[in-house]
């Protein structure tokens, strides 16, 4: 446990200092929810029915945009050669690389929802819904992109191959967490029903990302 | 404790680098791989930590700890020093202390030893290449393990690190540790010489 939580701490140490990458997710997501209600325009029925659809691909690509550095730094610097021989089990490691990862760069995301829904229009309790989506679907983001981040990390430059490769993967966390958003907020589907589907895909990724990650990178090795 | 290995082969991208090599050492004994540029120098060293899968052959450690895998016995000290910039000299000994575990030695005592004991709270960005040699090699120190798998061990070393250095590999293996070491520079202690793939 003690190497687990070290693990944790280290990654969020260096994703909040300087150069890490967890602020830059969070600007992102900024910039993209900021430029969406001038490309729309003054539309306000408009916005608030794209809110949420906007939010979670702004959540998503930003997301996507610090992931490929998940194992790739580690890998660079050699890191990840004494993280494959320790005692603690590559899938461990793995689910505590994706969990620190989360930790930083997901949950400012989520933080950062209530601010960016005034500027989309969004009500109090639709700004709640998508929040608490991203809650439950951002873990499946990024347990299933750390397989991309992982089968790219070999690769030079696997930032755009990881793109292609998580993308499809993001679909179904996308369609149900926005079909829960919108269910709050235009009906007339409950909102039960894709938001359990959607913890689901999170618990899904939970267990199969690690697996799948560290598959990957022990397949890689070289 | 004897590290060995029979018939060990190694491809690299279709390309055999070794084949049929044999190798062994005891406790107490030092290794000095040589051999010319590509000739499999670092890919032997890494196939005993595990990070490569021999082609053929295979590479075991008798005597050692029955509930640990050889790599899980093995420092391995390679050309890329696991050094994250953004973390302090302190901080980051004391990550790989608690992330390899085990039995582990004092890190303030150990910083003092390879001489950075003045820099524990510097971003280890700012350190020389002989400095981030200094502080992998305080990893060794302060987390034990009986296998030292080191690359070019002294590169970027001064010759007042180098002595320094000779003088922690005697005491590691007075204490029956042993050490595999790919070299082209002498090692600086006494060393069985183990050449693949011809003279260089």
């Amino acid at each position: 446990m003690t190497a687990l939580s070290a693990l944790i701490r280290r990654d969020i140490r260096i994703a909040l200092r300087v150069g890490g990458g967890a602020l830059i997710g969070v600007l992102f997501f900024l910039t993209v929810v900021v430029l969406m209600p001038f490309a729309v325009g003054p539309d306000l029925a408009l916005l608030s029915r794209l809110g949420p659809a906007i939010l979670w691909l702004g959540a998503l690509l930003a997301s996507l945009l610090t992931l490929d550095r998940l194992f790739m730094a580690d890998h660079e610097d050699g890191s990840l050669d004494l993280i494959t021989m320790s005692r603690t089990p590559l899938e461990l490691a793995c689910a505590a690389k994706a969990l620190a990862h989360w930790l930083a760069a997901g949950l400012p995301l989520i933080v950062a929802t209530p601010v960016l829904g005034l500027l989309l229009n969004l009500d109090m309790v639709a700004t709640g819904a998508v929040a608490l989506t991203l809650l439950a679907g951002t873990p499946a983001l990024t347990f299933t992109g750390m397989i991309g981040a992982a089968l790219a990390v070999t690769l030079h430059r696997g930032g755009l191959l990881m793109a292609v490769l998580v993308l499809p993967l993001s679909i179904p966390v996308l369609i149900f967490g926005v079909a829960a958003s919108q269910a709050v907020i235009v009906g007339p589907m409950t909102f039960g029903a894709p938001f359990s589907i959607l913890c689901a895909l999170s618990l899904v990724s939970l267990v199969i990302g690690p697996f799948a990650a560290a598959a990957s990178l022990r397949h890689g090795l070289d | 404790m004897r590290l060995s290995g029979h018939g060990v082969a190694c491809v690299r991208g279709g390309r055999q680098v070794f084949a049929g090599l044999d190798f062994a050492a005891v406790s107490g004994e030092a290794v000095a791989v040589v051999g010319r540029n590509g000739s499999g120098k670092t890919s032997l060293l890494r196939l005993i930590a595990g990070l490569l899968v021999p082609a053929g052959g295979q590479i075991a450690l008798a005597g050692g700890d029955a509930e640990l895998t050889l790599p899980e016995q093995c420092h391995y000290l390679g050309h890329r020093d696991a050094l994250k910039p953004a973390l302090s000299v302190a901080e980051n000994l004391s990550f790989w202390a608690d992330f390899l575990g085990g039995e582990r030695g004092d890190a303030a005592a150990t910083l003092a030893t390879v001489g950075l004991d003045h820099a524990t709270h510097l971003p280890a960005g700012f350190l020389s290449a002989g400095q981030r040699r200094r502080l992998s090699l305080a990893r060794l120190l302060t987390v034990r393990r009986p296998v030292w798998l080191l690359d070019e061990p002294t590169n970027a070393l001064d010759v007042a690190g180098q002595d320094m250095f000779g003088g922690l590999m005697r005491e590691h293996l007075s204490r029956g540790g042993l050490i595999v070491a790919a070299t082209h520079a002498p090692l600086g202690i006494e060393s069985r010489e183990l050449r693949i793939g011809g003279v260089a």
